[in-house]
C-alpha cells in the first residue's frame, strides 16, 4: 500500500467482501461466490479526501459499505481512529456510527417522503439521543439546514418539495447531524443535473475546510473526481490497481486500466480532442462471479505479457509513495 | 448550400398536465445537413429529448400534442404524413437509439428477430436472407460470433452488447439520419469510448447524419461538428463545435463551460456553479428562460423573450447581450 498518512483516520487492510450464490429453495446449496471486494487495503488521513474510481461493479461501492459494517466482512480488517471495528457488533458499533456516516447517490430514494426535513435531518440527533432538549435540537437543525446552504424555515416541508441539488444538501445535512469524522460519499453528484453539481462539489470542499472533514469520494466520473480528491485509488474488479496522488494519476499513470480510463473520458474542448490520440480499449468488465486468472485486467490490457495471464501482480510500493499492481512495473 | 436533409422550423411541443400546460419544446427550429452530426445538449427537462420524439412523431397524444411547426425530412413535412407515412420513415430512412438499450429491447424476442426486422419490414426482404444480414450487422458492430448469437435473448446480452445490438437495428436500412438519445449514459466510460466511436464510424461510413442528445461537453466536444444548446424548451445557442466552445455568446452555454470540471482543468480554481435551479416549464417566465439564473440579466431579459439572432456568421444566440459576450 501506499506509504501510510501519519495520523490515519481509516485504515483497510486486505478487506474481502463475497457474496454466496445460492440455488435451490427448501435445501440451499452454495453454487458460487462473487468476490466483490477481494482483498483491498488503503488508508486515508485526517482531513483527506481519497477518491474511490472505478466501473460499475467494480467494487466501489461494496467496500464503502464495509467500511461503514453496513454489509458482512468475509475478512480482512478496517480501523477506524486506530481501533479494529471488524469484529464488532451492532451495540459497539452504534458511537462509531456516528463518527462515520454516508451521503447516498439517489436525492429521491434515501430521503422518506412522509418525513419533514427536520425530522430527516434531527433523525440521527433522535436515534442517539441527543434530542432531549426540545430548544437545542431545534436550533442545531437550523444550524446543520443553514450549514448546506438551505434556509431554516424550509424545515417544514417535505423532499417532494425540493429539487435534486437541495435534496442532495437535506442528504448531507443529515449526515452531519453528529458531528461525524469521516463522510463515505457514494456518487453523492452523479444523479444531479451538470449546473448543480459544482454546487454541491463547492459545498463538500467548504464543509470539509471549515469542519475538517474526511472523506471517501466514490464515484466513476474521473473529472469530479479529480477536482475534489487529494489521492485516488482505481479499483478494477474487485481490487485496488493503482492509488496515487491526484496529480502523478492524472498527469502519469502507471497502471494500463488507469491510462485507458483516462484516455476514454472526453474533454469539454473540440481542439483538444483532436490531438488526443485515442487509445480505446476493447471488452467490459469481466464477471465478478469467475474473474479472470493472473492479473484481472488481462483479458482488456493492451500490453498484457504472457506473466499476466498466470501470475496475480503484488501492489508495489514505488519510490515516490504511490502504488500500483502491475506487472509491468514490478521488474 | 444545397437544402439540409432535416430542417425543423418554429416546433412546438407540449404537454397537458395536473398542473397546466408545459411547453416542453418550445418554437425551436434547426437544421441537420447530410453526413453531419448535431449534438443537441442541455440538461433534464430542457426539451431535448422531446425534440427528438417529436420528428419521429413518437409523443404520446394525449397527453401530448405537436401544437405547431413543420419538420422537413428530404423537402416532406414529416408531420403531414399519414400513420402509413410515419411508419415508413422509422427505423428506414430515420433510426432511434435511445438510452437504455434493455428496456427498449423485446425481452421476449431473440436479437436476431429483432435486428432482422427492420430489414424484413422496410426492404421487404425474406426472414431467412434478413437473418443473414443481421448477423453481418453483428459484426459489424463488433459482436463477436454474430452469427451464433442471433438466436440469443437481451438479457444474455451485457450492457454495452446491448447497446451495440440497437446501434446493428438502427443502421440495418442505412438510415439517412439517426439520432441517438444519451446513448452511452447508462454505460461505463471505457464502453462509452467504444460505442461512440463505432457510431462515429459507422455514420461516416454510411454517411448517415446523426442528431446525438446528451448532457456530457465532453461528448460533444469529441464527437460533434455542431452544436444546438437548449434551456428551458428552447435553443439559446447553437454554432459549429468548435466556435461554440472557444466563445460562447449565450450565458447559459459559458455558465456550464465554468460549472463543469475538466479532466484538464486547473484544480486550484474552484467550479464556478451556476446558482438556482432549471427553470419549471409549467411556469416559464415571459422573458428569456434562463433569466432567473443569469448575472447580468436585465428588466428587458425578465419581460421580453429574445429572438435567436446570427450573432456572427454560423454563430446563433438567443441572448439581447450576445455582442458583448464576444468579448
Amino acid at each position: 500500500m501506499t506509504a501510510s498518512p501519519p495520523d490515519p483516520v481509516l485504515a483497510v487492510r486486505d478487506l474481502k467482501v463475497h457474496f454466496p450464490i445460492t440455488s435451490g429453495v427448501v435445501m440451499k446449496r452454495q453454487v458460487g461466490t462473487v468476490k466483490a471486494v477481494d482483498g483491498v487495503s488503503f488508508s486515508v488521513a485526517r482531513g483527506e479526501t481519497l477518491g474511490l474510481v472505478g466501473e460499475s461493479g467494480c467494487g466501489k461501492s461494496t467496500t464503502g459499505l464495509a467500511v461503514l459494517r453496513m454489509l458482512d466482512i468475509t475478512s480482512g480488517t478496517v480501523e477506524f481512529e486506530g481501533e479494529d471495528i471488524s469484529g464488532y457488533d451492532r451495540a459497539r458499533m452504534r458511537p462509531i456510527r456516528a463518527k462515520m456516516q454516508m451521503v447516498y447517490q439517489d436525492p429521491y430514494g434515501s430521503l422518506n417522503p412522509r418525513m419533514k426535513v427536520a425530522d430527516i435531518v434531527g433523525e440521527p440527533l433522535v436515534v442517539h439521543g441527543l434530542a432531549d432538549d426540545r430548544d437545542k435540537y431545534r436550533a442545531r437543525v437550523a444550524d446543520l439546514l443553514k450549514m448546506v446552504g438551505l434556509l431554516p424555515d424550509m424545515a417544514e416541508r417535505y423532499p417532494h418539495e425540493f429539487s435534486g441539488g437541495q435534496r442532495q444538501r437535506i442528504g448531507i445535512a443529515r449526515a452531519l447531524a453528529l458531528e461525524p469524522t469521516l463522510l463515505i460519499c457514494d456518487e453523492p453528484v452523479s444523479a444531479l443535473d451538470v449546473s448543480i453539481q459544482a454546487q454541491v462539489v463547492n459545498l463538500f470542499m467548504e464543509l470539509q475546510e471549515r469542519l475538517g472533514l474526511t472523506y471517501v469520494f466514490i464515484a466513476h466520473d474521473l473529472s469530479v473526481v479529480r477536482h475534489i480528491s487529494d489521492r485516488i485509488a482505481v479499483m478494477y474488479l474487485g481490487r485496488i490497481v493503482e492509488v496515487a496522488t491526484r496529480d502523478q494519476l492524472y498527469k502519469d499513470p502507471l497502471h494500463p486500466y488507469t491510462q485507458a480510463l483516462l484516455a476514454a473520458v472526453p474533454i469539454a474542448d473540440p481542439e483538444i480532442e483532436v490531438q488526443r490520440g485515442q487509445q480505446i480499449i476493447m471488452g467490459e468488465i469481466p464477471s465478478a462471479l469467475r474473474p479472470p486468472p493472473g492479473c484481472r485486467f488481462h483479458t482488456r490490457c493492451p500490453q498484457a505479457m504472457e506473466v499476466c495471464m498466470s501470475v496475480d501482480p503484488p501492489m508495489k510500493e514505488m519510490a515516490d509513495g504511490r502504488a500500483v499492481a502491475c506487472h509491468l512495473h514490478t521488474g | 448550400m444545397s437544402a439540409p436533409l432535416l430542417s425543423v422550423r418554429n416546433l412546438s411541443t407540449r404537454f397537458r398536465t395536473e398542473r397546466g400546460t408545459v411547453r416542453a419544446v418550445d418554437n425551436v427550429s434547426f437544421d441537420v445537413a447530410a453526413g453531419e452530426t448535431l449534438a443537441i445538449v442541455g440538461e433534464s427537462g430542457s426539451g431535448k429529448s422531446v425534440t427528438a420524439l417529436s420528428i419521429l412523431r413518437l409523443i404520446p397524444d394525449p397527453p401530448g400534442r405537436i401544437e405547431q411547426g413543420e419538420i422537413l425530412f428530404d423537402g416532406k413535412d414529416l408531420l403531414k404524413l399519414d400513420d402509413a407515412g410515419i411508419r415508413a420513415i422509422r427505423g428506414n430512412r430515420i433510426a432511434m437509439i435511445f438510452q437504455e438499450p434493455m428496456s427498449s429491447l423485446n425481452p421476449a424476442l431473440t436479437v436476431g428477430l429483432q435486428v432482422g426486422e427492420p430489414i424484413n419490414l422496410h426492404r421487404k426482404t425474406a426472414w431467412a436472407k434478413a437473418l443473414d444480414k443481421a448477423a453481418e450487422l453483428l459484426g459489424k458492430v463488433r459482436i463477436p460470433d454474430g452469427r451464433s448469437r442471433l438466436g440469443s435473448y437481451p438479457h444474455q446480452y451485457s450492457g454495452g452488447m446491448r447497446q451495440r445490438v440497437m446501434i446493428a437495428m438502427a443502421l440495418a436500412c442505412q438510415p439517412n439520419l439517426i439520432i441517438a438519445d444519451e446513448p452511452t449514459t447508462a454505460l461505463d466510460v471505457t464502453v462509452q469510448a467504444q460505442i461512440l466511436a463505432l457510431l462515429k464510424e459507422l455514420t461516416r461510413e454510411t454517411n448517415s447524419a446523426m442528431i446525438l442528445i446528451t448532457h456530457d461537453l465532453g461528448v460533444v466536444a469529441r464527437y460533434a461538428d455542431r452544436v444546438a444548446v437548449m434551456y428551458g424548451g428552447r435553443i439559446v445557442e447553437t454554432a459549429p463545435a468548435r466556435r461554440l466552445y472557444k466563445s460562447p455568446r449565450h450565458p447559459y452555454t459559458r455558465g456550464l463551460m465554468l460549472s463543469v470540471p475538466r479532466l484538464d482543468g486547473d484544480t486550484e480554481r474552484p467550479l464556478v456553479p451556476i446558482e438556482g435551479q432549471p427553470p419549471d416549464l409549467a411556469t416559464l417566465p415571459p422573458g428569456c428562460a434562463f433569466a432567473l439564473r443569469c448575472k447580468d440579466a436585465t428588466e428587458r431579459c425578465r419581460v421580453e423573450r429574445p429572438p435567436l439572432v446570427e450573432s456572427e456568421p454560423n454563430h446563433f444566440s438567443a441572448c439581447f447581450y450576445h455582442d458583448r459576450l464576444a468579448a
